[in-house]
């Protein structure tokens, strides 16, 4: 099993920080971290600066990288600020330079020849599926996106984004956006119109639960990259587990950053609801 | 200045001879596989692996880690794939990495723990054996091993009688006891060979907004730099009773001069965790820190400088 193989630990300097929304999108050059990034992968910050109370990384989805450029290789993060870490991240400015290890995680799976692909993403979770779109384009793949987020400022879409997809729907849960409602429903309609072959999506992970259950329906390949809380992002606390049958159908606690971020949806255990599914490899017997 | 080549890194535990004090702690440095990208696992003294049960175990269910100030809880529930696996698999991977391999075990009852100590007897190429008994005893309900002399005592003549001569055996102490000099007494009573001080602090945080406690297992360990000076004292106060028992020190180590302090309060070695988690590279940085520090004090050998703190007012 490759494990972090093409992760580095290296101090990189922002080159641009711009708000956008209810986010910042945030430019790093990191040299030739950027070479090894696919869509999908994640990368693991230190926050807080030396000295620092918060002693754990915090993970970010890459949403683009450039190999080349002014700057040499640059990677962008479309950033949150919703706890101290991500607070403390969106604040720094221009030439700061923070500790950074990447690229970490597994990588949406790119066809070997065209499909139709629906992308689906809620808020934040829209950016690791740029990159994804236009290298599924570039393979001739037809690309519907979907985009869903609770208000209008919670939407992730750039332009630049747009042009990259051959349909874009918005939805918003209060309707200031796009169709009022949430994206499962105008999955079955978009899946059918454009003869949908699999769906990638990113987002919380009850959104995520339920596009396995059309996809299920459907019976549709669907790759999604998991959201569960990380310490180290590199695979030794054994904190971001999620329960995922293996290759041999054993379910197992699966670190998200290792067997993850990205995984089979029909291979993970949705809504367990706090507890070790019946029948996990190593569960207590009750 | 004295040269970094004339300085001598090395330190042992009875018979156990690691070329550097400064291992991983049990449970923050996975197979090894996940750090062997970062550096080569040969580069430090030792590996301690994670603690390792008779049974695979799934571990408890997420939320499994609350970030605190200056540290983190967490309720792994000690996951991990069973002594059979782990001999299997996990160990030949140490071996081929170059590392020396310290193996942690945990049982939830005594004789799990001397199951354990007799299927690792005559593994090939491990270095001692560190003994978990922060678990459960499930024969006395519940009550972690670790808080009662008794049970942690029966835990250590157990794997002494299996064992032999053959491994030393490093015991890992609780912080969460009324006097850990009294548990250090009994254990090494018992037989054994080293102590690591100190284990995790039982702590919680409440979610404000579920309103709950935060982790799936309510409560969890407290570890990093905010649990550092309780290490120190647990580690100043039973060297100072038993200064001829090698000691493991570990609790928020995350530099040179934290893992000196240990040194100067009694370790022969020190144990690096939760630093590792905020950088992959931390146990080497110490490595260099440290070994920085002890040459710029004038010490020729890692050896001079354990305990040093206990020199009496007169000297200097």
């Amino acid at each position: 099993m490759k494990i972090n193989r093409r992760a580095q630990q290296r101090t990189v300097e922002i080159v641009s920080n711009k708000k956008v929304g209810a986010y910042h999108h945030m430019i790093f050059a990191v040299g030739d971290m950027a070479l090894h990034a696919l869509p999908g992968n994640f990368v693991a910050i230190s926050v807080g600066g030396p000295g620092s109370a918060m002693v754990l990384r915090r993970a970010f989805a890459i949403y683009r990288t450039h190999d080349r450029g002014n700057y040499g290789g640059t990677l962008e993060l479309v950033v949150a600020p919703h706890g101290q870490g991500s607070k403390w991240l969106s604040a720094l400015p221009m030439h700061a330079t923070v500790d950074m290890v990447g690229p970490l995680g597994t990588n949406f799976g790119i066809p070997t020849e065209p499909v139709n692909a629906l992308l689906v993403g809620g808020g934040y979770g829209s950016a690791p599926l740029f990159g994804l779109a236009e290298l599924l384009k570039d393979g001739g793949s037809r690309v519907d996106m979907v985009l869903g987020a609770s208000s209008a400022g919670k939407i992730y879409a750039p332009l630049e984004g747009k042009r990259a997809v051959n349909s874009m729907t918005i939805t918003t849960d209060d309707g200031s956006a796009g169709t009022k409602g949430q994206v499962v429903s105008v999955l079955p309609g978009l899946i059918e119109r454009h003869n949908v072959d699999i769906i990638y999506s990113c987002g919380p992970m009850a959104m995520l639960a339920a596009i396995q259950g059309i996809a299920t329906q459907t019976g549709i390949m669907h790759q999604c990259a998991v959201e569960e809380s990380m310490a180290c992002g590199i695979g030794v606390c054994m904190t971001c587990v999620v329960p995922l049958r293996d290759e041999a159908g054993v379910i197992k606690m699966s670190r998200s950053c290792i067997d993850g971020p990205v995984m089979d949806g029909a291979n993970v255990i949705w809504n367990s609801g706090g507890k070790i599914p019946a029948g996990t490899y190593g569960a207590p017997n009750v | 200045m004295r040269q970094m080549s004339n300085f001598n890194y090395s330190t042992n535990f009875q018979n156990a001879l690691f070329p550097n004090p400064i291992f991983t702690a049990s449970g923050c440095a996975g197979s090894g596989k996940e750090l062997a990208q970062f550096f080569p696992l040969g580069e430090i003294g030792a590996v301690v692996t994670k603690s390792i049960m008779i049974k695979a175990r799934s571990g408890r269910p997420t939320p499994r880690m609350a970030e605190t100030p200056s540290g983190m809880l967490n309720s792994i529930g000690l996951q991990g794939p069973g002594i059979d696996q782990f001999i299997a698999e996990d160990i030949p991977f140490l071996q081929k990495a170059g590392a020396r391999i310290i193996v942690s075990i945990a049982g939830e009852s005594v004789d799990d723990y001397g199951s354990l100590a007799r299927r690792l007897r005559g593994v090939p190429g491990l270095s001692a054996l560190e003994v978990n008994i922060s678990c459960p005893n499930v024969e006395n309900r519940g009550q972690v091993f670790a808080c009662d002399p008794i049970a942690s005592r029966s835990v250590v003549e157990v794997v002494r009688r299996v064992l032999g001569g053959e491994l030393p055996i490093i015991v890992k102490l609780s912080p969460d006891v009324t006097d850990i000099v009294a548990i250090a007494n009994e254990v090494i009573s018992a037989g054994a060979d080293g102590l690591a001080l100190i284990n995790t602090l039982l702590g919680m945080v409440i979610d404000v907004d579920t309103m709950r406690p935060k982790l799936g297992g309510k409560t969890g360990g407290l570890s990093g730099p905010a649990i550092r000076p309780v290490a120190v004292r647990a580690i100043y106060q039973v060297h100072q009773a038993f200064p001829r028992i090698p000691i493991l020190g570990m609790g928020g180590v995350a530099s040179g001069v934290d893992a000196l302090e240990m040194v100067l309060a009694g370790a022969s070695g020190i144990s690096v965790g939760t630093a590792t988690f905020g950088n992959p590279n931390a146990v080497i940085k110490i490595k260099e820190e440290l070994a920085n520090l002890l040459i710029e004090r004038g010490f020729a050998t890692f050896k001079e400088a354990v305990g040093f703190a206990h020199r009496s007012e007169n000297a200097e």
